[in-house]
């Protein structure tokens, strides 16, 4: 498809299950719809997820990506559609019979038992004698780094503790699928960068599957090998961080992951490998380097994201692909300056440029005007 | 203007305390009174306690109390228990406002009444099947189960309510059956709410005397009920004594709800 996956697959030695054709999918979703009354939460959705992927489920509230793990978890009743887990049917497997364990936005730690016994709970319940329960336990609170709090309760632990012994509780069992709801949500920024490479590394060390729920685009595209993007109930598209970002299938997914600068037009020339599109709003042609199937002069928008906009005083020596504007905002935010440009038609556009060089005597700012531009290969034609 | 505001409130703390307090001091005061007239003070003495051990009449009148009161509260808190998880989880029924109007109805309603209406019921089921056979202690503890059950609905629903429901789908994911559910997890968590409930009951029923009066037979008199006939012919230093016994179990008991009831809140929170 993309050089950029050719490279990624030279690089790994190991092919991911998913992206091989016939590979057997570990949780298959097959035709899932669950309503309540008259809402329609989660609307036919089928998905397959494989051995050892870290899965995430993005959407925004009210997408249906929480009701799906509830259904995965037991705690929802599909409406229609089955899932299976290891090629078991589990419409009739009550949540404490599944093979499966969940770790709740709420940590939903059990508030009168010390951390030691809310870690050992699932395993007593499974009937696993006592001096491997304590083994187990104290094995997983040290991966962890808890192990010198086991006699504490949850209420004498700060935030990002409880979450630490929330997921211990939900890993000790060794589910063949571990389902987290949004897993950082409560924590703050900076601990919530270092929980993200923790959570990796657990995941890659004991090799369960991972399912996460998440409304935050950046944790999906550090945590996940495939991200399954939701809105109202239904799946846009799933695909490889990267490909979502570089290729999203659609305007929402395009806003919705990053910022993007949508040019609405027309088209007006297809070729197998360059489609020609006719822009009022920059007044010009916008060249994509890929064909579209869509009827003549049929109306797209072209996705271009900021950072790959290039943005200078003279104008570039090209026929496609180029406009000019107005600086009306800018914003230096370190590492990178964010600005606003008002083209001619009035639409604004957003560019981002990195701060490649301490010295910035020379650089644009308000209410100059400028050339911007970009290549072909890094815009996306989308039709819905 | 911080001081002056702090003397303000302490000023109505005192008054209040000095209001609800006074003639319960008073009370405990006299009880030690040597005089066997009640208003007029004459030196310290625990006679009045030692006479009122020696009285048959009382204490069997205070055994049946504790009695009645201990039956009635447990019952009343295994009933009330289930109303207040139905209440709380069956989401919507038919029926619902009519239970849970039923719940709170002994709260609101006069206790003549509910005498009167239990004491109608008693006689009509007696007359239909020939239970309960005449009036005694257990249409006292079926009469106090009944309004005692009311308050500790009520306390077990605001603490169901305030409950992480997702402690117990926690549960279940790791394992735990509904009925080992229940045991392991949503029993401790609301057992504070059924001690407060348990202590809440045992007091009610032991204060109570207009129901009692209307339910209860010849020769199963409660406490109260001994105390206000004894009254009604004069105050005597004995009845302070008693009086002040019954304030020590009914504080004992209130004190060691309320506290309980904090240790749960710390635990939530």
């Amino acid at each position: 498809m993309s050089s950029s996956s050719e490279f990624n697959q030279e690089k790994s030695i190991i092919v991911p299950s998913w992206r091989e054709a016939g590979a057997k999918p570990f949780v298959q979703i097959d035709q899932i719809t669950k309503k309540f009354g008259d809402f329609t939460a989660v609307n036919s959705v089928s998905l397959d997820i494989y051995q050892n992927e870290l899965f995430c489920l993005l959407g925004g509230s009210g997408s249906g990506k929480s009701t799906l793990l509830r259904m995965l978890a037991g705690f929802e009743k599909p409406t229609s559609g089955r899932i299976l887990i290891d090629g078991v049917d589990m419409t009739d497997i009550q949540p404490w019979d599944r093979p499966v364990n969940m770790m709740f936005q709420s940590y939903a730690l059990f508030p009168h038992l010390t951390v030691e016994a809310n870690v050992a709970f699932g395993l007593r319940r499974e009937g696993v004698k006592s001096k491997e329960v304590a083994l187990r336990v104290a094995e997983i609170l040290d991966m962890v780094q808890l192990g010198h709090l086991s006699k504490r309760k949850p209420h004498m632990l700060s935030g990002g503790q409880r979450q630490r012994v929330a997921l211990a509780r939900a890993l000790v069992k060794r589910p063949k699928l571990l389902l987290l709801d949004e897993p950082l949500g409560a924590l703050d920024k900076k601990l919530r960068e270092e929980t993200q490479f923790e959570l990796i590394n657990l995941q890659d060390e004991l090799g369960i599957t991972f399912v996460v729920v998440t409304h935050d685009q950046e944790e999906a595209m550090t945590l996940a090998t495939r991200i399954g993007v939701m809105d109202q109930g239904g799946i846009t598209q799933i695909a490889e961080p990267h490909q979502v970002y570089e290729y999203p299938n659609s305007r929402f997914v395009a806003e919705f992951i990053g910022n993007v600068n949508l040019f609405e037009g027309t088209v007006i020339g297809e070729e197998r490998d360059c489609t020609t599109i006719q822009s009022a709003e920059i007044d010009g042609l916008l060249k994509v380097n890929h064909a579209i199937s869509c009827a003549p002069s049929q109306v797209v928008s072209v996705a271009v994201r900021p950072e790959k906009i290039r943005i200078s005083r003279e104008k570039p020596d090209a026929d496609a692909n180029t406009t000019d504007g107005i600086i009306t905002d800018y914003a230096y935010m370190g590492s990178q300056s964010i600005y606003k440009i008002a083209l001619k038609s009035g639409k604004e556009v957003r560019v981002t440029m990195q701060n490649a060089t301490r010295d910035i005597s020379d650089r644009l700012t308000w209410d100059e005007p400028v050339f911007l531009s970009w290549d072909a290969g890094s815009s996306v034609v989308l039709t819905s | 203007m911080i001081k002056r505001q702090s003397f303000w409130l302490s000023g109505s703390a005192l008054f209040g305390f000095i209001f609800l307090y006074a003639p319960i001091i008073s009370l405990i005061i006299y009880s030690f009174n040597e005089s066997k007239l009640v208003t007029v003070w004459s030196g310290w003495s625990i006679k009045w306690y030692v006479s009122l051990f020696q009285n048959e009449q009382i204490i069997n009148a205070a055994l049946l109390s504790f009695k009645v009161a201990a039956i009635s509260a447990t019952l009343a808190v295994i009933l009330g228990t289930m109303a207040g998880f139905v209440l709380s989880r069956m989401g919507r029924f038919r029926g619902k406002t009519l239970l849970s109007g039923w719940v709170t109805a002994p709260l609101v309603m006069p206790d003549v009444i509910t005498g009167l209406s239990l004491l109608l019921l008693f006689v009509a089921m007696e007359s239909m099947f020939g239970w309960p056979a005449g009036r005694g202690e257990g249409t006292i503890i079926i009469a106090h189960t009944t309004f005692c059950l009311a308050y500790v609905a009520v306390v077990v629903q605001s603490r169901l309510a305030s409950l992480d429901e997702t402690l117990e789908e926690a549960a279940m994911d790791l394992g735990a059956k509904p009925s080992t559910l229940f045991f392991l997890i949503t029993l401790p968590l609301i057992a504070p709410a059924l001690i407060s409930g348990w202590l809440l009951s045992f007091t009610l029923s032991l204060d109570d005397l207009v129901i009692a009066s209307f339910v209860s037979g010849p020769g199963n008199s409660t406490l109260p009920m001994v105390i206000f006939s004894k009254v009604r012919l004069g105050v005597t230093p004995e009845i302070n004594a008693l009086a002040t016994l019954m304030i020590l179990v009914v504080a004992v008991a209130v004190v060691a709800a309320i506290v309980i009831m904090r240790k749960q809140n710390k635990y939530t929170s």
